[in-house]
């Protein structure tokens, strides 16, 4: 970063130290940082997409078997983590502006509240999990879903093998969701230690910007998936 | 009629004539623009090359240029793509008495077995100027029926039926490929298709048959105890089943579906998937219990139910004023 | 290395190359332009694997019998050949050693936007081309490169999940290279370096990488699809568990039809350049030229059930596919006529690049005209799935693609290494690849015709005279490939040092020096002037003075 000197780049007065080289001026670095965050998601959109995609098609052939597989998840939980992960995008919000306002002890706590909010969205979705194993829900040798009325048709049952696809589907949607909220847990508590140290400022803090964005994103994408997976047959 | 080196495929077909038309239109077409761009590019390159002191002229580009070029390929791509609709259409949509043969391919063989049950392994005997219908269906992976003689293809997938046809014009041995790779022994899953005159046809057809493939069918209809439900009168627990095929059907949930092969299959292996308006779902599934072989006969029998011998033609007409699309949805 | 030939006139400047030494300058560099010797290297070394495997399938097919190789390994050969050209060289040649090395310095930028990054992406590429060898050498994958279910999932024995993965790890290398191109290109231009005034080889990148970031991530999750039905034995798409093969078939060329963009739209943009140098004018039509790039890629993801007519999919999708192919055709026609127009009144040189550039027209009008045949629904019915399909998109990714690359690695070769290559070999290997490669593949449109299928071991006698022009064409073409290999790497310590600007081309990587240092200029740019200044530089020498900002 410091090869700069070598070829008399220094037009700026103030060089902020975390100034990559390769840019002319702080707000290039940010806009360049925010729009490649954007983009990501961009590519995030469409690896969720075929995933929705494929939902959406069996969701239509195997309309009934959808619906009766989707009642035996349990919809409280999912809504509880529906609320936890709206309120985690809360203090995401707040951090974003406690960085811009110079409110370290706020940013502090906002990061970690925000992590404490993602771990109890975790630790309901491995609850859930249990249960759905417990069940004989997961898919594969021990599946089973036999005689399983469908919703609004008492005398009809599902077909357990098309039920089975909806099960796969759950548990590869929620799962790679849940490893998108993984791999924000550990972004955030770089994020934290570098709060800590106190290396943001008002001019400084893009990395909290982008991994609110990616935050945000991942809670987007529980709000699509809760709806398709756990209220698709729900009457009051 | 293999010979060394053929530049120009056999044409055996009703259908091969009218693709070989459009290849020759589009390699009229296609010829003539290469010729064009190539004359262009070689007379610019020669006649603009370098010369000491001259230099380029620099030219901004033209707008009326532009949408020439663009507007021209676009209405000759439009001809093109309208000939070729009409060529898929009418290759994909088989006449209403074709003569029917269901097909079965595994890795690696075909299995064909005649509507009037005659089977065979890896060759497939049909007239000259009759209608074809193949009803195919794969017991593993997916293949493809490839007959280019005939410029005819169509993948044979696993779990469902897709239709081709095809009218031969032309006695002759004609090669029969797969042409979507299916494993190791892809390339030795080849055939014949033997076209013969109408009369050898029928001097080969009165060999070896074990009775129409619909009677074999009614057997199995009768053995696993189908009729019970599926009676002739409408006191059934399931629908009658006479004259159905080929006719819309009210589903319970209030969507109508034509009862084509595909459906037939469908209520067999997934009864509870289309339930008939106004009775319960109470069918049996018969995945695992009937074979590809048997289910084509189970099929064959449905249709045979809605062929009465009487009236012919008037039944076919009907059929095709019911429902105009029947043909074209039956081929996907 | 160099030191050899250093003639006396100047003591060596400092440059990228020369900079650091020792393996670790390479390994760690967040330089681009370094970046992108590490993947000429590794993707040159995948294509000669890649054309390895070629050979065998051609030498296998001289005769109709079965009798180099057994039928299981001929199926792996061909698979392993698609994968690796496809997702190994093809995907990332252009973007990856020409786009890297040029995208930054065509702009005015420094770096890109994400040094880091894209060192990371040269690692995922290595990490999936890695996997892809271990998965070759124990074993291999069968099932074509197009993996099509159920055969992939429930049937063959081979090592489907790695290669999936492979693919996957790699696949993310494109994604990134494609995110870091579009934010330097948004983000990094030097003052002056307007939208309308870019190079149109940033356009084409442009497109490219608009597909890269949107098509890569639907292969990817399909691959991971494939990886979990066949681990855990699910139904997805498996039509025996209640799955839907069609439906892998729909995400599979969801992505790989617009992938044959990624291939041919960077070509396109150093065609571009080439003919610009060579006939010493702006190029015609610059808009036409810029915007049929985007029409490409995003008329190029509305098509990709084009490959699936005999598939079983319904009359009335067939009919739209067909229809929205035709629309893609256009822009890619529009660019065939602006090339030539620009022809019109020029003052053309004959250097390699520019005989690259005219195969590369040649060819791509020819793989372009039969996609034509193919886009037509009846006839398609007929050719699909037979080597007229193999012809044709071996006429737009080799014919296309590959002149393309190699024509812009001569073209850039002075700026690359600072060396000089040997012109007239090079000529020759220009000529050599023209040949070989008509002769490989023409007879292969005839072939398709007659109704050969693709993936045949062995084949009726009478395609045997056809199926030995084409063996004899593609040792030609091999020839073709290895020349430039040795000369490029003849010329690194034994060609002529380069001058700065040895085409007296346009362009902001023309006016730095070659090699260029490590951060691109000596001092920023600022650009006044428009794309194409061929006018202004064929002037006399005084107007030199002005370009640097």
């Amino acid at each position: 970063m410091s090869d700069s000197t070598l070829i008399g780049l220094h037009h700026q007065e103030e060089h902020h130290p975390e100034l990559l080289h390769h840019f002319a001026e702080a707000q290039q670095q940010r806009d360049a940082a925010s729009l490649g965050m954007w983009i990501f998601l961009g590519t995030e959109v469409m690896f969720f997409g075929g995933l929705f995609c494929a939902y959406l098609i069996y969701r239509r052939a195997y309309f009934g078997d959808f619906g009766a597989a989707s009642k035996s998840i349990n919809a409280t939980l999912g809504a509880t983590n529906t609320a936890v992960l709206i309120c985690s995008s809360l203090t995401v919000v707040l951090a974003v502006w406690a960085a811009q306002t110079a409110r370290r002890s706020l940013l502090l706590i906002s990061l970690v509240i925000t992590m404490l909010l993602g771990l109890v969205f975790l630790g309901i979705k491995a609850d859930e999990y249990k249960d759905k194993f417990e069940e004989h829900h997961v898919p594969g040798a021990s599946f089973s879903f036999d005689h399983v009325p469908i919703p609004g048709h008492p005398d009809q049952y599902a077909n357990p093998r098309h039920a089975e696809i909806f099960f796969a589907l759950y548990f590869i949607m929620t799962g790679l969701h849940a490893l998108h909220m993984i791999i924000g847990l550990g972004l955030f508590a770089w994020l934290l230690f570098m709060a800590w140290k106190g290396h943001f400022t008002p001019e400084y803090h893009t990395p909290i910007e982008i991994g609110g964005l990616y935050w945000h994103f991942v809670d987007i994408v529980w709000i699509y998936l809760f709806p398709l997976l756990y209220l698709i047959d729900r009457h009051p | 009629m293999f010979d060394n080196f053929p530049l120009w495929p056999a044409r055996a077909s009703t259908a091969s004539g009218n693709v070989d038309a459009l290849f020759i239109f589009l390699l009229i077409v296609s010829g003539l623009m290469t010729l064009l761009i190539f004359t262009a590019l070689v007379y610019f390159a020669a006649r603009y090359r370098y010369r000491r002191g001259v230099s380029a002229e620099q030219i901004e580009g033209s707008i009326p240029l532009e949408l020439t070029w663009t507007t021209i390929p676009f209405l000759v791509f439009l001809v093109i793509f309208a000939w070729g609709a009409v060529v898929y259409f009418k290759s994909r949509t088989p006449p209403r008495d074709s003569t029917e043969v269901y097909v079965v391919a595994k890795q690696w063989m075909w299995k064909l077995e005649h509507a009037e049950g005659q089977r065979e392994i890896n060759e497939l005997h049909v007239p000259v100027g009759q209608d074809v219908k193949l009803i195919m269906t794969s017991q593993d992976v997916i293949h493809s029926f490839y007959v280019p003689a005939f410029r005819m293809k169509q993948d044979v997938l696993p779990g469902r039926y897709t239709m081709a046809w095809f009218h031969a014009t032309k006695a002759g041995t004609y090669h029969l490929f797969c042409a979507e790779y299916c494993g190791t022994q892809h390339s030795g899953m080849i055939g014949a298709i033997v076209v013969m005159e109408p009369a050898q046809y029928e001097a080969w057809m009165s060999g070896g048959s074990t009775g129409p493939l619909s009677a074999t069918g009614e057997k199995i209809f009768a053995e696993l105890g189908c009729a019970t439900c599926h009676r002739t009168d409408t006191q059934g627990r399931g629908p009658n089943l006479q004259g159905v095929f080929g006719k819309p059907v009210l589903l319970e949930d209030g969507r109508t579906v034509t009862a084509d092969e595909n459906y037939i299959r469908e209520s067999i292996l997934d009864p509870g998937a289309k339930i008939v308006s106004g009775f319960k779902p109470v069918m049996p599934t018969f995945q695992g219990l009937v074979s590809e072989e048997q289910l084509n006969a189970l099929v064959a029998y449905v249709k045979s139910l809605s062929q009465p011998v009487a009236t012919p033609t008037s039944t076919a007409a009907a059929t095709q004023q019911d429902n105009p699309k029947a043909a074209g949805s039956q081929v996907q | 290395m160099s030191m050899a030939t250093a003639t006396i006139q100047t003591v060596e400047r400092e440059n990228y190359l020369n900079k650091e030494y020792g393996v670790g300058s390479w390994l760690f560099t967040t330089d681009h332009k370094r970046i992108a010797l590490l993947y000429l290297i590794s993707i040159t070394f995948f294509f000669f694997i890649g054309g390895f495997f070629a050979l065998l399938i051609r030498l296998e097919l001289l005769t109709p019998a079965g009798d180099l190789v057994q039928a299981d390994t001929y199926n792996k050969l061909f698979t392993m050949h698609g994968m690796v050209m496809v997702f190994f060289f093809l995907i990332p040649s252009i973007p990856a050693v020409l786009g890297n090395f040029l995208v930054p310095m065509m702009i005015g930028a420094k770096d890109l936007a994400f040094p880091r990054i894209n060192l990371l992406s040269w690692y995922l590429y290595i990490i999936g081309g890695v996997m892809m060898m271990h998965c070759v050498l124990t074993g291999g994958v069968d099932t074509g490169w197009t993996f099509y279910t159920p055969f992939s999932t429930a049937f063959t024995n081979t090592k489907i999940v790695e290669a999936g993965l492979s693919i996957f790890v790699a696949g993310f290398s494109s994604i990134l290279t494609g995110l870091n191109f579009v934010v330097t290109i948004h983000r990094m231009r030097a003052p002056g370096m307007t939208w309308s005034r870019l190079p149109l080889f940033i356009w084409a990148h442009y497109a490219t990488s608009i597909i890269q970031i949107l098509g890569t991530p639907v292969i990817a999750i399909t691959i991971v699809l494939v990886a979990v039905e066949r681990t855990l034995h699910l139904g997805i798409f498996d039509p025996k568990l209640g799955g839907d093969p069609l439906l892998f078939q729909h995400l599979f060329w969801f992505y790989s039809h617009p992938a044959v963009y990624i291939m041919i739209l960077p070509s396109m943009g150093v065609v571009t350049e080439i003919i610009a140098c060579f006939a010493r004018k702006r190029i015609f039509g610059y808009s036409f030229v810029a915007f049929s790039s985007i029409a490409i890629a995003v008329f190029g993801f509305l098509v990709w059930a084009h490959h699936m007519f005999v598939a079983g999919i319904s009359l009335y999708s067939a009919l739209i596919f067909s229809l929205l192919s035709y629309a893609v055709a256009v822009p890619s026609a529009v660019k065939v006529f602006n090339w030539t127009a620009t022809l019109y009144k020029g003052s053309i040189h004959y250097d390699a690049p520019m005989l690259y550039a005219f195969g590369f027209i040649g060819l791509f009008t020819m793989g372009g005209l039969t996609g034509l045949f193919l886009a037509a629904l009846g006839i398609d019915v007929h050719v699909t799935d037979t080597y007229f399909v193999i012809a044709h998109f071996h006429y737009i990714m080799v014919g296309g693609a590959l002149m393309g690359y190699l024509g812009g690695l001569h073209f850039w070769w002075p700026k690359i290494s600072g060396r000089l290559y040997p012109e007239s070999w090079a000529r020759l290997a220009a000529l050599i690849v023209f040949l070989g490669f008509n002769l490989t593949f023409f007879p292969q449109f005839v072939l398709g015709y007659l109704g050969m299928p693709r993936r045949y071991f062995h084949y009726p006698q009478e395609f045997q005279v056809l199926n030995v022009l084409s063996t004899a064409g593609a040792t030609v073409l091999g020839v073709g490939y290895l020349l430039p290999m040795i000369y490029f790497l003849w010329s690194m310590r034994y060609g002529k040092p380069a001058p700065d600007n040895p085409w007296n081309a346009a362009g902001l990587e023309w006016m730095t020096s070659s090699p260029p240092t490590t951060f691109n200029f000596e001092t920023e740019p600022v650009v006044t002037w428009e794309a194409y200044n061929y006018d202004e530089l064929d002037k006399p020498r005084r107007e030199e003075v002005k370009v640097v900002g």
